[in-house]
């Protein structure tokens, strides 16, 4: 896997790249996939060949989500990891929605990081790692409990 | 919204987003995230000490402003700070910034390090993961050299927790694809292997990823990783879809795993082992069977998820490619995939079906598939279908279906997408070429390319063309035929006048008998295309018109009357101008039996790898033309190269002919320039490789022809290659720079003395062989790199023998002709190589002009290109004397009281070639004190001021 982003009207919500590149790397490639992929239509193949890896993108409402990877690349299985996502951030957030993923973008890198590391699938259970971001948010729960809602207005 | 408080930890984010999403412009945009950089950064600076949470909270706001795609220059050190906090909420927020923004600067690096290294030792399994997974995510070359060696440790370590191990795992994986260099295998490795049989599926669906790539880069190391993957494996395809209970995907049990599990089998070669490898062969086979089952959902996440593994199965099927069983069934799964509803698997099934047809188990059974693939070229409506549904045709071609496929091919080429249609071009020709059976549908398939879609052939393809029919005498006739018929056509592409062009020039005669294809009629047809063509279409043009004078000599005044008008002669194209000016000439002043010898039909090419092939290689990029394709691309060229005529070499020998005397024989000087104008001028095209014949009168980036004045016997071979050029034989060369006569070259055994005479763009050479020892050499032979006949093979102890080398300079040179010289003496072969004396400044008629008229035109060549210019240190005493012999010897005419600085000598002479005069101006100052000189050349030919500026500089 050399990255995995979600997109929306050329809009980049997400994006998570497992090899190193630059900034103006970085955009330049968003730019061209983000419009590659906005140009297919319903019923296309979701494999798309671009420079020398393969782009493998699914659409979900009014997101996209794409991961590029290398050519020997197992197309379906990715198409499935994408899938996958979707279900555990379906699932951590209840029927998820853009603005989750907006409001609660570092929540999304770490369902991402538990179940995608370096790339590479890491857990692929379901249960397993959604038990290790509801342990996580039991940490942060405890940890905030004293801090009262007051203490928040004002400041912004 | 998420049920628990899970997403409001942070209400003054969560203002800061709705803010800026309800920003109506770009520019209020900017100015809220402008407003907010500036508080966060007061915050900062402020003396009062923020908070844990404020601090958290301001690091999130500046991660969100950067992934807007704005950028930070702070923060980073809050960020950091966050790491060492004890508040997991925190670390978290510090990390995730460390892994999106890194950069690397060192002293940031060296403090993230040590909080990474503290939560490693932290025993605390989410923080250590946190750890791990900011490792992972950064991968930089600093973190690797600070854990590659802690991070096997704690991978294989026995009380490490499983999802510490997953991370540990594909943490190292990627400081290993970073800084392989750093990650030392070691005793972990072995460990690491075992993780395959790991309880925990989560543990082994992480490692074997680490061990897949581990085994690529170290396949000893890791073999015994084969038998653990195979029982992997067949526990997985056996087991009942329940049994694996969250590591079932909709009813297909552990995807990724069987995915990764057969991908990392791909790695080494079918098992030894007869258990293992019938294991492994039941588990392929259940997974075919398994595709035949009725789904057990409908749900296209239960077919994907299947099918990724069959489609990882076949893979591994073709990479073993041993069992021919298997191939087939695999080859009719994908014949069903190729007519499914679901375009993806119509994709995946051409694409892998492509690799089988270059198996000789399944190329067979791929074909009974042509006519399911030449109808999804025709319908996909995806052009990345479409594509790989001609790469699939472009693979299964043989010479069976060659007709029928290049047939579709060329049919599809009509609609076919801009985007692939210089690459379908490219296969069509080769196929064209490669099963062409009768030469007559290779000459129609490459015509109708090139009516088709002419605008996307290229060089490549036109040039191989002409090759083959060139070639081939069978096919010259029906080619003249086809391309005259093709020319009718009142719009016809250029490629298609260049190809008319250049066939109708050497065999338009074959089809003259004809009254509707008349020399004449010919000629007017090529002509009425001329004006709307490029330069070098032109060009070759006007050679075709010079070849017709030759062809049809009543077509001679109809053809000067063109060559001679104002938009010939006076072209404003020098090449153009050049030609036509040559060519009228040639043809005025040249006899009959001249003309004929001039512009003789071209020679065979030689036996070569098809340009094209090596052009669609390129475009597609090593490896997507298998190397079995490359060899049989050149055994069929040579098919096509290897019908030689018998008299392959008669072009050669007969060219230069009556060049016995050609000093002092001006007018004789064309014949000997035959193989070099016909091949400079039509061989052009073939910038790679000119045919055999024209190098024999064409140096390196020159035009030098020599010809040797001794007896007419048959050149005797030679069967081993020349040695290459010796060592010394640039200085050899450099000491006859400014002196005609010598000493080239002496050793124990040989002495070679040299006699030269020059005269205008004309030369004469002496050779003498000087045999030092008592004992006879024999088989004595030489060979220049142009042509040269043969010396007397025997050259007694103590004798010399004598050999005369005639010399044209055609055109301007660099580089020397080689000399080769093989003899054996007492039984041993000698071999030496040597460059011949014969530069450029041989040709120097000598020109003496005034002061005055000297700065005119050294100020008229002040382009920059024209002049070069050299400032070097002294090797020699300066004595203005031994400067003055020298400048001589040159060859040009050294000018007194020209400069104004009587230190300073002034040299002009013009350089005499066949093709041009160039003119040269030199100039050289000495300075005594430094010792050093300056030179100075300029002259009207870039390539000439250089090459006589670097060997002159070697002289004083």
């Amino acid at each position: 896997l050399a990255n995995n982003r979600k997109i929306r009207q050329g809009k980049l919500r997400l994006q998570k790249w497992y090899v190193p590149l630059s900034d103006p790397q970085k955009k330049k490639i968003s730019r061209e996939v983000i419009q590659m992929v906005l140009a297919r239509k319903p019923k296309m193949c979701s494999f798309l060949e671009w420079r020398d890896l393969k782009i493998v993108y699914k659409r979900y409402a009014s997101l996209y989500f794409c991961c590029a990877v290398e050519d020997q690349e197992n197309e379906l299985i990715t198409l499935e990891i994408i899938h996958r996502y979707v279900e555990l951030l379906d699932k951590y957030f209840g029927s998820v929605c853009e603005l989750d993923i907006i409001f609660n973008f570092e929540k999304a890198y770490y369902i991402l990081d538990e179940f995608i590391l370096g790339g590479e699938a890491q857990e692929t259970s379901k249960k397993i790692v959604l038990k290790a971001i509801e342990q996580a948010d039991m940490l942060q729960e405890e940890a905030e409990a004293p801090r009262s809602v007051l203490e928040e207005i004002g400041l912004t | 919204m998420p049920a628990v408080s899970k997403g409001d930890g942070m209400r003054g984010l969560a203002v800061f987003i709705s803010d800026i999403r309800n920003c109506k412009s770009k520019e209020a945009e900017i100015k809220r995230i402008n407003k907010e950089l500036a508080n966060i950064r007061s915050k900062f600076k402020g003396d009062k000490a923020l908070d844990g949470y404020s601090k958290k909270k301001y690091v999130c706001k500046l991660l969100f402003i950067f992934l807007l795609g704005h950028d930070i220059d702070f923060g980073h050190m809050e960020a950091v700070n966050l790491l060492s906090s004890n508040k997991y909420t925190e670390k978290q927020i510090g990390y995730l910034f460390i892994s999106v923004l890194v950069n690397s600067n060192s002293e940031l690096i060296r403090l993230i390090n040590n909080a990474i290294k503290n939560d490693l030792s932290s025993r605390n399994p989410t923080f250590m993961c946190l750890a791990l997974h900011c490792i992972a995510n950064v991968g930089s070359r600093e973190m690797a050299e600070a854990f590659a060696g802690e991070i096997p440790r704690i991978l294989v370590a026995g009380d490490t927790m499983d999802s510490v191990k997953q991370s540990a795992a594909l943490c190292l994986l990627r400081l290993y694809k970073t800084s392989p260099d750093l990650v030392l295998m070691g005793e972990w490795t072995s460990r690491v292997v075992h993780l395959l049989n790991d309880q925990h599926m989560g543990v082994v669906t992480a490692a074997i990823s680490l061990i897949t790539c581990l085994s690529q880069k170290n396949p000893d190391e890791f073999k015994t990783c084969v038998s653990l993957a195979v029982s992997r494996l067949s526990r997985i395809v056996s087991s009942a879809s329940t049994d694996l209970q969250d590591y079932t995907y909709y009813f297909v049990p552990a995807p990724w795993l069987s995915c990764k599990l057969l991908r990392l089998l791909q790695c080494y070669p079918p098992p030894e082992d007869g258990a293992v490898k019938g294991r492994l062969v039941e588990c392929l086979e259940t997974i075919l069977n398994k595709a035949q089952e009725p789904p057990k959902s409908k749900k296209v996440q239960h077919s994907n998820a299947k099918n990724a593994i069959l489609f990882e199965a076949i893979a591994l099927i073709i990479h073993y490619d041993s069992e021919p069983n298997l191939l087939v069934r695999a080859c009719n799964q994908l014949g069903q995939f190729l007519q499914h509803r679901e375009t993806n698997l119509r994709y995946l099934a051409l694409e892998s079906m492509c690799t089988l047809a270059s198996s000789e188990f399944s190329h067979e059974a791929v074909k009974t598939h042509i006519e399911t693939v030449i109808n999804a070229l025709k319908t996909e409506r995806d052009v990345s279908v479409r594509q790989r549904a001609a790469d699939l045709l472009y693979a299964m071609c043989d010479r069976s279906n060659a007709k029928q496929i290049v047939a579709e091919m060329l049919s599809y080429l009509e609609t076919a997408d801009y985007s692939i249609r210089e690459e379908m071009v490219l296969k069509v020709a080769i196929l064209a070429e490669k099963y062409a059976v009768d030469y007559s549908w290779y000459v129609d398939t490459i015509l109708n390319l090139i009516r088709i879609a002419g605008d996307y052939v290229s060089e490549e393809v036109w040039y191989r063309v002409i090759q083959i029919v060139i070639n081939r005498d069978d096919v010259q006739g029906y080619a003249a035929k086809t391309v005259f018929e093709a020319l009718q056509a009142p719009a016809c592409h250029e490629n298609m006048v260049k190809v008319g062009g250049y066939i109708l020039g050497e065999f338009g005669n074959l089809i003259a008998g004809d009254p509707r294809s008349s020399p004449l009629v010919q000629f007017n047809l090529l002509h009425s295309k001329f004006h709307l063509c490029s330069v070098p279409t032109r060009a070759l043009l006007l050679s075709a018109y010079i070849k017709f004078i030759n062809l049809f000599p009543e077509t001679k005044s109809t053809i000067q009357e063109v060559l001679r008008c104002d938009s010939q002669i006076r072209n404003s194209d020098v090449e153009l101008q050049q030609r036509a000016v040559e060519y009228l000439k040639l043809s005025s002043i040249a006899s009959t039996d001249v003309l004929a010898t001039v512009l003789e039909e071209m020679p065979p090419f030689p036996e070569r790898e098809s340009s094209i092939l090596a052009k669609l290689k390129k475009k597609k990029g090593p490896g997507a033309v298998s190397a079995g394709e490359l060899e049989e691309g050149k055994r069929e060229g040579g098919e096509v190269n290897g019908a030689e005529r018998p008299g392959d070499n008669a072009a050669i020998a007969s060219t230069p002919s009556p060049s016995a005397d050609l000093l002092g024989l001006r007018s004789a000087a064309p014949v000997s320039a035959a193989p070099v104008s016909a091949g400079s001028l039509l061989v052009d095209v073939f910038s790679e490789a000119g045919p055999a014949a024209s190098t024999a009168g064409v140096n390196d980036d020159g035009f030098l022809s020599c010809s040797s004045a001794l007896s007419s016997a048959p050149p005797s071979v030679v069967s081993e290659d020349p040695a290459p050029p010796l060592p010394e034989s640039d200085e050899l060369l450099n000491k006859f720079v400014c002196k005609n006569n010598g000493v080239l070259f002496e050793n124990q055994l040989l002495q070679i003395g040299i006699k030269s005479e020059y005269r205008q763009n004309l030369g004469r050479m002496y050779l003498f062989y000087g045999n030092k020892t008592s004992v006879q050499f024999v088989s004595f032979s030489t060979t220049l790199n142009v042509q040269l006949k043969p010396v007397d093979p025997l050259v007694e102890g103590g004798a010399q023998v004598q050999q005369v080398i005639n010399i044209e300079c055609l055109s301007d040179f660099s580089d020397a002709p080689l000399l080769n010289i093989k003899f054996r003496y007492g039984g041993a072969l000698q071999n030496l190589s040597l460059k011949l004396p014969v530069t450029i400044n041989k040709f120097f008629q000598p020109t003496e002009m005034s002061s005055h008229d000297f700065f005119q035109r050294w100020k008229q060549l002040s382009q920059p290109q024209q002049e070069a210019q050299k400032i070097f240190k002294a090797n020699h005493p300066m004595d203005t004397e031994v400067l003055k012999a020298k400048l001589l010897g040159l060859g040009t005419a050294l000018l007194d009281n020209v400069d104004p600085n009587p230190e300073n000598f002034v040299c002009a002479g013009v350089i005499q070639t066949k093709a041009q005069q160039i003119g040269c101006l030199l100039r050289l100052e000495p300075n005594a004190q430094a010792q050093m000189y300056r030179l100075t050349l300029r002259s009207s030919k870039d390539t000439v001021a250089k090459r006589l500026c670097e060997l002159l500089s070697e002289q004083f």
